[in-house]
């Protein structure tokens, strides 16, 4: 909201700096994002009459300009189409500097001396799309009654500041400038003023010129107030008007376009006005558009409307959309004689739906979306036929039609000064409780010890005690309130288990030397596509978004997998030949529950310089961490997967991960030359089977005698195989077994494959004898021969 | 016999103080000591002398062995220190070449900015709680009094699964859960993913981090919320760092304020990057928990008040570590990792 200091002044007195306002009213909550200044430091340029306007005579393009400065007369060349004799003109004369640093001097053009300078709007630092359309990519002309000579700062009003501010939600009112005003009374405690509304002349009967106007759905439109001007002059408007407008941000387009947005801007209700000539049948009908019907808008184009939305019709047809646009057929044009006012209130909900739906925003839908108060429409019509009537644009028809609710009694909010001061932690007297609040305009009085306030209607925010304790605590001031350090009981700060199983594995994963990267939730189903995943796996159970930005980010990841590649293949493209990553994040899938299942993941991705073994070392190295039991199984089915180097990671016979190297197809699906190895854990599963709790075994006193077996075994046979198979004979006094070596080639029989392991034999109580171990020894040797035809070597 | 002895001491000392290695004391040792060293065979002539004189050359030669031997020995260690010396002295490393050690893995900067702020509160009392990124609307918007037309409700600002479902737009909803389910007293603090409709750009992201913490109890007050913000806004960014509390509206907390914290960059002097305001602008939002939300939750506002304030890590990670485009967030180029 864009509020010039010179018109905020018409409403309220201010009695201090625009840099000490601006803080003020940021620290009362109305945000000033910035100041503009206005004040271009233009001098030297002044209103001129051109006298006469001759041909250049050695350029076609140009013209030559003889110009009056009521002290003197300059003659100057311009390229200017725009112009034409006794046209008022600013005249930059030499030495002036013009906003963008351009300095006028005498200067030849093919032979006649240019003593000077015709100015645009732009030339004087106004923003181009705020320049009525007839002084645009041109000379502004100055169609008033002023004095040659007058220095064009004054003529245009170009000084004072601009404030941009920051207008939060739930205060549609101070989207104008009344309610700046009242804002900035409360802040600097000074004196608010209403403008004062007074139509001086009404004619005839406002019923002699409408036949009906019918609000057919009430539930969009709450109030429907008009009023009718007869005997219309279109043209520009007053150049106070012009440049007043324009500094709030607003192009001038007539008078009376002109007048609406004034008043607009001056109180927040968005008026509209109709030629009434163009309404069939006299007759106004605020209804929901039927199904395929089409208005041409003012913008001319043709806008498809539907059932939800809300439009003004005629006997026939649509003439314009509700709060958001007017109908092109309708609009106020040079040859309009007699023209409806519309001031309407209408849901807010209704028009912020249709402007979104048909792309249409304007300053008008964005103040009629916000539910405004259906008073304001009364002063807001009245202060339009007023503007009309004083700048000569036509003259008010007596009477207003008037349809749908009136005035609602006003809202009573209690608020005891001590919940005030408990929840701001101050001591405010009530009587400053009661001046904060009056000055807001919120009528309120002490009774029986609390504060009774009389909501009025421009403040629909206000519902209840709390609220008004804002209003209190924030012209108070939040930085007049001493900080306080929090009392009660001193309480101790926990994780849940589900974290500091993350927290520790993070701790295990950067210590191992592995980069913590974090990509997005969302991917593109296509993803499992490329990740290879088999069309019956779960992984594609995916939950889909609804409205998503665009494929990439329309799902919800069932797996860290594809990320990390994606991140890999980045990598690897950048030339970073090896890396060894993870990321713990929360994984989706679908469920028979209201919300899907949302699971937390480890993955862990290696590419480059590693093999399966360093990423199993790794996922070993954590796990072990955790105290777990577990095993790798190898795993051959899954086509994401190398099928002979994957396996399954199993707690008590339950998946809690998977390992493996990349099947080649997918390392081409995303472009990584490198061989990579993936991992992917479930955390919960690790919490749940956690066993952190360390128990002191006894350090070993008596030596141990330690045996080598060396056997030839079938190539099928792994190497977990025969541990597993020793160990579930639960030896006695056999500390470990452990694979030191395995041999394939020659002595060794083609299919089959030379394992060796190393046993530790020892007792706690007492030093084993040889005897005692070569029995083991051969006890172990059998079983092998048995389960795994082993040979000894 | 004497001159003899006497000439072959001083003969050995005067080669021993040539000696400059192991080697050469054992040649010499051999030469004047051993079975044929000159002082052995001098010795063998002493059956050619008179019997009288035999126990005086006996005692003198044996003088000139101990002397010889002492000092060979005394040479030997010298030698041995010097050659020690000089091998230390090749052993000479360059201090400066790089350690050998693997490297250690690294933090990625936003998640570490996100925990040490979760350890911050921690340590003063809140617990450290986590909620879904899949929420319901009753969470996300209802029960925060989010108004039914709010802006933020619309598709064109959050992503929706369905009707009820969608992906929470703030940490918000986590109060929710947590009021629902505890009693006061209530201190929390809750970090996390969040979205938005928004496309990316530099300063854009569908998918952002939100950090915010709530406390409940009896007679909390905006004084209070003022004093917890302050102490956090000094451990996370220094002790010379100043607030500023600028009432504001948001639909949970009433009243509502924006938090400037002095400018990181010039530090509240005023420069560029401040827009020579001296302020960072918006970086907490903050207020008294609404009384609708703690009804919502089955919390009675007329016996407990609370306070909330929220943050964006992203942004907070961006200005500590001066990275200008957000996206680098999420790239995770290991180039970039790596700086942190």
């Amino acid at each position: 909201m864009l509020v010039p200091i010179n018109w905020l002044k018409e409403y309220v007195d201010i009695n201090t700096d625009i840099r000490d306002l601006s803080d003020k009213l940021t620290m009362t909550g109305t945000h000033v994002d910035s100041i503009i200044n206005m004040d271009k430091s233009i001098n030297n340029i002044y209103l001129g009459k051109i006298t006469k306007l001759e041909p250049h005579p050695n350029a076609d393009k140009l013209q030559v300009v003889h110009v009056d400065l009521g002290n003197k007369k300059v003659k100057l060349i311009t390229g200017a189409k725009n112009i034409s004799e006794n046209d008022l003109v600013p005249v930059a004369v030499e030495g002036a500097v013009l906003p963008n640093g351009m300095k006028i001097e005498k200067t030849d053009f093919r032979g006649i001396e240019s003593q000077g300078m015709l100015c645009s709007y732009e030339e004087l630092g106004i923003d181009s799309s705020l320049v009525p359309k007839e002084s645009k990519d041109g000379i502004i002309i100055i169609n008033e009654d002023i004095e040659v000579g007058k220095d064009i700062v004054d003529v245009l009003n170009l000084k004072g500041h601009i404030l941009d501010l920051e207008i939060t939600f739930n205060r549609p009112d101070c989207l104008s400038m009344v309610g700046i005003g009242r804002e900035t009374a409360a802040t600097l405690n000074t004196q608010f003023k209403y403008p004062d509304i007074k139509i001086k002349n009404e004619v005839e009967d406002i019923n002699d010129y409408v036949k009906d106007i019918k609000i057919v759905d009430e539930d969009l439109c709450r109030r429907y107030y008009t009023r009718v001007i007869k005997d219309v002059k279109i043209g520009p408007s007053p150049l106070w008007l012009q440049r007043k407008i324009m500094d709030a941000g607003i192009r001038p387009i007539n008078n009376i376009v002109d007048a609406t947005n004034y008043v607009m801007l001056e109180v927040g209700q968005p008026l509209h006005a109709f030629d009434l000539d163009t309404i069939e049948g006299k007759t106004v009908k605020i209804r929901r558009a039927k199904k395929e019907e089409v208005i041409k808008t003012l913008d001319q184009s043709n806008r498809k409307l539907d059932e939800d939305m809300l439009i003004i019709a005629d006997e026939s047809k649509p003439i314009g959309i509700a709060g958001v646009m007017g109908g092109y057929d309708s609009e106020v044009t040079k040859n309009s004689k007699v023209i409806l006012m519309e001031s309407a209130n209408f849901d807010g909900k209704s028009v912020r739906e249709t402007s979104k739906k048909l792309g249409l925003r304007s300053e008008a839908s964005s103040r009629n979306e916000k539910d405004l108060p259906n008073e304001i429409v009364v002063d807001a019509c009245n202060r339009v036929c007023q503007i009309i009537e004083d700048i000569g644009a036509g003259t008010i028809v007596k009477g207003v039609i008037d349809r749908g609710d009136k005035e609602s009694p006003l809202r009573e909010v209690i608020m005891n000064p001590n919940n005030c001061n408990n929840l701001l932690g101050t001591n405010i007297e009530d009587r400053r409780m009661l001046d904060i609040l009056n000055s807001l305009n919120i009528e309120s009085k002490l009774h029986q010890g609390k504060i009774v306030s009389k909501i009025p209607n421009f403040r629909k925010d206000l519902e209840i005690e709390a609220d008004l304790i804002e209003e209190v605590g924030r012209i108070f001031g939040f930085h007049n309130i001493p900080p306080k350090p929090l009392k009660g009981n001193i309480l101790k700060g926990s994780k849940s288990e589900l974290r500091k199983v993350e927290d520790k594995s993070k701790d295990i994963l950067y210590g191992l030397g592995l980069y913590e990267i974090t990509t997005y939730s969302f991917i593109s189903p296509k993803e499992y596509d490329r990740f290879l995943v088999e069309e019956n796996n779960s992984l594609r159970n995916y939950v889909e978004i609804s409205n998503p930005l665009g494929e990439d980010f329309s799902s919800m990841r069932t797996t860290l997998l594809p990320n990390m590649l994606k991140v890999i293949s980045k990598n690897s493209n950048y030339g970073i030949k090896e890396g060894m990553l993870f990321e713990i994040g929360n994984t989706f899938l679908n469920s028979d529950k209201n919300t899907p299942d949302e699971i937390r993941k480890i993955s862990i991705g290696l590419y480059g310089g590693y093999d399966f073994f360093n990423l199993k070392g790794i996922v070993e190295n954590l796990l072990n961490k955790f105290g777990l039991k577990y095993k790798f199984v190898m795993e051959e089915k899954l086509s994401s997967f190398h099928p002979g180097r994957t396996a399954k990671i199993l707690i008590d016979d339950i998946e809690i991960g998977l390992i493996g190297e990349v099947h080649p197809d997918v390392r081409e699906n995303y472009e990584i030359d490198e061989r990579t190895y993936l991992a992917e854990i479930d955390i919960p599963k690790i919490l749940k089977n956690k066993k952190e709790e360390k128990t002191y075994h006894q350090i070993a006193k008596y030596p141990s005698i330690t045996r080598d077996i060396s056997i030839v075994v079938d190539e099928d046979v792994l190497v977990g195989n025969i541990i597993e198979e020793v160990e579930s004979m639960s030896i006695d006094n056999l500390e470990k077994i452990e694979m030191f070596d395995i041999y394939r080639g020659k002595n060794i029989e083609a299919g089959k494959k030379s394992l060796a392991y190393t046993m530790v034999f020892r007792s706690l109580d007492k030093t084993l004898l040889e005897e005692e171990v070569n029995d083991k020894y051969e006890e172990i040797l059998e079983r092998l021969k048995t389960v795994f035809n082993a040979k000894l070597r | 016999m004497e001159e003899k002895l006497q000439i072959i001491q001083k003969n050995a000392i005067e080669e021993l103080n040539e000696i400059e290695t192991k080697d050469e004391i054992e040649k010499l040792r051999v030469k004047f000591l051993g079975k044929k060293g000159e002082l052995t065979l001098l010795l063998r002539e002493m059956g050619s002398l008179p019997k009288e004189k035999r126990p005086i050359i006996g005692k003198m030669a044996n003088e000139v062995r101990t002397v010889l031997e002492e000092n060979i020995e005394k040479k030997k260690l010298e030698i041995e220190k010097i050659e020690k010396n000089k091998r230390l002295e090749k052993e000479k490393i360059d201090i400066t070449i790089p350690g050998k050690f693997p490297d250690i893995g690294k933090r990625h900067p936003l998640l570490k900015v996100k925990e040490e702020l979760e350890d911050l509160f921690l340590k003063m009392g809140y617990d450290v709680v986590e909620g879904p990124e899949i929420d319901t609307v009753e969470n996300n918007f209802d029960a925060l009094n989010a108004p039914p037309d709010h802006p933020s409700r619309d598709k064109s600002d959050t992503f929706y699964i369905n009707e009820e479902l969608l992906l929470r737009t703030q940490t918000s909803p986590v109060q929710i859960r947590v009021m629902k389910e505890q009693k006061p007293p209530i201190r929390i603090v809750s970090a996390g993913r969040t979205f938005r409709f928004d496309e990316v750009d530099d300063t854009h992201s569908p998918m952002f981090h939100q950090m915010e913490c709530l406390v409940v109890d009896k007679n909390v007050t905006l004084a209070n919320l003022k004093d917890s913000i302050n102490h956090f806004v000094k451990e996370l960014f220094g002790e010379d760092m100043e607030t500023r509390f600028r009432p504001h509206n948001f639909p949970f907390t009433e009243p509502s304020a924006e938090v400037d914290v002095s400018c990181l960059v010039c530090k509240g002097k005023g420069c560029k990057a401040c827009s020579y305001t001296g302020w960072s602008m918006e970086l907490l939002g903050c207020g008294m928990v609404h009384p609708k939300v703690l009804e919502n939750c089955g919390i009675d506002p007329n016996i407990y008040s609370g306070y909330a304030f929220g943050m964006g890590i992203d942004r907070v990670t961006m200005v500590k570590h001066k990275i200008n485009d957000i996206r680098l967030l999420f790239e995770n180029d290991i180039r970039f990792l790596k700086q942190f």
